[in-house]
């Protein structure tokens, strides 16, 4: 056995930790949560100059075509900095939508540029305060022409394209498809909206009459999003495990510095074994995200239950990590001056991002069910 | 056993109901908060429904009348404020005040403390705030630094308090500081009434991680109180505290915010990836949790009133409600936000449900779940307190307060 990742991905990831802790600490973040920039664009060039947003791009289209590990070790760092940048957006859903949907064409117009980092793509989804899916996607596409509104749109301000989850006009999970539509476009309206985590950029985007094309088969938008989703989960889960790991190291340092009744907050077992058990969630996460990962660039057949373990696992550890780190730094913790700001923000983001635990959870079980069926 | 009211507390919950209905909106379901308002306006707002109630007799109601009060019993208190939680009335700015400060002032303070300080407060002429944590220590209040020195009859005081909420807007505070370093800490601290508009009060807000900025740093630079001022001895400051701290977990019940009802209404009209929210059986479940929680806390306070009706004074058991509820505030905001699906991150007023509720009191019940005495203070004070288990070693206790270590 060698559950493990190889020397050469842990030297990536020691490549890109070292970047990332030169180029891109808190204040980075910070001046993207004060500031009204987009995201941090001298970051996105640094990870452009590595590569790195190529990683699971075929070699035809410009990328490195490496596997799916190479990804996950970079997604843990860009976790551990809460980096204010698209590449979640752009990379692990945009590319991968457009690598399983995309037509030839589309894919030889959008691909070689999304490796150089040159354009930012983006997945519209959600329509207001519920769920997207076949229940309730109305935005439609009909004779070539795009029509509703998606709001949030992760990065939408800041994406060049966009893979829109639109209704067809199919019976249930076959109403959806997936659009693909240029935000330069005539007909497209942006404006940013307010979001607990202004580190990343969320955008209310209007379609009115737009010219768009199909991405993929009619009636398969859906089944292209759970596909998408899967290999998302795992990246995201190495992303939140960074997060989940940061959250932990910093309270562990602060109950290290912080005296309270003449002792150090350390030295209290409430503090002690909350912070034990981040670690404890942290390492269930990361195994999930282990067999998470192995499933996802080998193609297994267990994908679809390890992706959700993956997910499910990495957004508690995160959603726990965040939250009391707050609570062990007191008063200081629940400041704008403070850091530990940004992983709670990061964690409550990134938790609904590919929809809820509440929805992996249900889909895990139906997937076991299904498995054990067969 | 009965919810019933006796005789006296229906007439006096009709003459509440009467005239709070003469003087203040019903809430609707389609209107149940007052709209947001700039500092300045709210604040204006929140002392005319203060000065309307005192001028009505509803203000402040089980103190003495001799101090602006209405000497009545904590029941009638609790039959007012349960009619007027069905009114849209600004809340908020005097809590501290008049839930905290002034009990210690009538508790503490001389005849003349009380004929100057408690009828203004009363009529919201005057606002009071708490400055008793430190950077030095928020749990370990008796940890504080800022010291006082005797001068003629006034006491000088240099140092800082950290965390003061309201101080920007508030007239009046109380101030726990240290005067003798030689001593035991919780030994050397004593308690003045201090004018915040004094010389040398030098008030800075903190911005929190919600965005608002509704606490403060204040620094004192020789600042001078009248040895008047004083509330109990010096180097009782300590004693003067625990009555401050005691009315605090009275005070603060729920921290506010949204509750398993709005969570049902939320519920009942988003969809889900394959049903509506409502059928789906995790989300039933935490709904049923936290409605076990509200009723339980409900509950539990009419016990603890009934006991103060009979005499009793509440103890340390009041803890327990900030406990459930600070992270009920937290994590009920939370699942609110996964039903919403990715939109739960969307925290706008004119668009998120209920108003951003949701958002902001996960936002607030990270802060709420520190403020006034963290979970895990809250907890060891249940099991110290209530259930008399042992303290954590202490190293605190006998040494001069000058030889202990400290940190960050
Ligand atoms: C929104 C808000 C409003 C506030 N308003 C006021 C105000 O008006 N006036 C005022 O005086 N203060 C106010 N405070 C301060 C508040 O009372 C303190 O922040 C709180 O008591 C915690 O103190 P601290 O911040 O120093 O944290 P610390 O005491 O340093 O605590 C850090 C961590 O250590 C833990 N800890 C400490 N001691 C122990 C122990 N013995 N056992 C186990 N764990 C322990 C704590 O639970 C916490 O997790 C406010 C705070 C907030 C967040």
């Amino acid at each position: 056995m060698n559950f493990d990742f190889s020397d050469d991905q842990k030297m990536l990831k020691e490549q890109v930790n070292k970047f990332l802790t030169d180029k891109c600490g808190m204040d980075v973040a910070r001046r993207i949560l004060d500031g009204d920039e987009p995201y941090a664009k001298e970051v996105w060039q640094g990870l452009v100059d590595m590569g790195l947003m190529g990683i699971a791009i075929p070699e035809e289209f410009g990328g490195l075509g490496l596997g799916a590990l190479e990804l996950c070790v970079v997604a843990e760092e860009l976790g551990r900095v809460a980096a204010p940048v698209p590449f979640s957006t752009s990379v692990y859903i945009a590319t991968e939508a457009m690598k399983l949907a995309g037509t030839d064409e589309q894919k030889k117009t959008w691909l070689p540029k999304l490796a150089a980092g040159e354009v930012i793509g983006t997945l519209a989804m959600s329509e207001g305060p519920q769920a997207a899916g076949p229940r309730s996607v109305e935005v439609s596409f009909s004779g070539g022409k795009l029509n509703g509104t998606k709001i949030p749109v992760p990065d939408g301000s800041a994406a060049d394209f966009a893979i829109v989850l639109a209704n067809t006009g199919g019976k249930g999970d076959k109403a959806l498809s997936f659009v693909l539509v240029d935000l330069t476009a005539k007909g497209v309206t942006r404006e940013d909206v307010k979001t607990i985590d202004p580190t990343r950029p969320h955008a209310t985007i209007s379609f009115d009459n737009v010219d768009a094309e199909l991405m993929g088969e009619e009636g398969n938008g859906w089944a292209y999003t759970q596909e998408v989703f899967d290999a998302a989960a795992v990246w995201m889960a190495f992303e939140q495990i960074g997060g989940t790991e940061a959250s932990m190291w910093m309270a562990r340092d602060y109950a290290l510095e912080r005296y309270a009744f003449g002792r150090l907050i350390g030295s209290y077992q409430a503090i002690k074994h909350k912070i034990a058990d981040m670690y404890v969630k942290l390492e269930l996460a990361r195994s999930n995200a282990y067999f998470g990962a192995m499933m996802l660039n080998d193609k297994g057949a267990e994908l679809p239950q390890a992706a959700a373990a993956a997910r499910i696992s990495a957004t508690e550890a995160y959603r726990y990590a965040a939250q009391e780190n707050v609570q062990v730094h007191g008063g200081i913790g629940y400041t704008w001056e403070a850091d530990t700001q940004f992983f709670y923000r990061r964690s409550k983001l990134l938790a609904l991002a590919l929809g809820s635990s509440i929805e992996w959870k249900d889909k895990l079980v139906a997937r076991l069910e299904a498995r054990n069926a067969a | 056993m009965d919810f019933n009211d006796t005789p006296s507390e229906a007439a006096y919950r009709a003459k509440a109901r009467a005239w709070l209905d003469a003087n203040a909106e019903r809430k609707t379901a389609k209107k149940d908060s007052l709209p947001a308002l700039s500092l300045t306006e709210a604040l204006e707002r929140a002392r005319t429904w203060q000065r309307t109630k005192a001028e009505g007799g509803f203000a402040c109601i089980t103190w003495p009348k001799e101090y602006g009060g209405q000497g009545g019993s904590s029941l009638d208190n609790v039959v007012y404020s349960q009619e007027e939680s069905n009114y849209l009335v600004p809340g908020g700015f005097y809590a501290i005040g008049l839930g905290m400060c002034l009990p210690t002032v009538l508790a503490w303070g001389t005849d003349a403390h009380k004929e100057r300080y408690v009828a203004p407060a009363v009529r919201g002429d005057e606002i009071w705030c708490q400055l008793f944590s430190e950077p030095a220590g928020g749990s370990d209040v008796a940890g504080l630094r800022t010291r006082a020195e005797k001068d003629g009859d006034e006491w000088v005081i240099n140092g800082q308090k950290v965390w003061t909420s309201g101080a920007h807007y508030c007239d009046y505070g109380i101030v726990v500081v240290r005067t003798d370093p030689n001593v035991p800490k919780h030994k050397g601290l004593t308690m003045f009434i201090i004018d915040m508009k004094a010389p040398g009060v030098e008030v800075r807000p903190i911005k929190q991680m919600s965005g608002e900025s509704e606490f403060n740093e204040v620094f004192f630079t020789d600042v001078r109180i009248p040895d008047s001022d004083r509330l109990g001895e010096p180097g009782q400051g300590w004693k003067v505290a625990l009555t401050t701290l005691m009315n605090e977990r009275l005070a603060v019940g729920g921290g506010g915010g949204a509750d398993w009802e709005e969570l049902l209404g939320l519920a009942q009209e988003a969809e889900m990836e394959q049903t509506l929210a409502t059928a789906n059986s995790a989300v039933r479940e935490r709904i049923a949790d936290w409605y076990v929680q509200t009723q339980g806390l409900k509950y539990t306070r009419f016990r603890t009133l009934t006991a103060l009706s009979k005499g009793q004074t509440p103890g340390p058991e009041s803890s327990i409600s900030k406990i459930v509820s600070a992270t009920k505030m937290q994590e009920l905001g939370s699942f609110a936000m996964d039903l919403q699906g990715q939109h739960g991150i969307v925290r706008d007023r004119e668009i998120s449900p209920n108003a951003a509720v949701f958002q902001n009191q996960w936002m607030g019940g990270a802060g709420y779940r520190i403020a006034g005495g963290t979970d895990e203070i809250l907890r060891n004070i249940v099991a110290e307190r209530v259930l008399g288990m042992p303290q954590d070693i202490r190293v605190d206790k006998d040494k001069p307060f000058s030889e202990m270590p400290a940190g960050k």
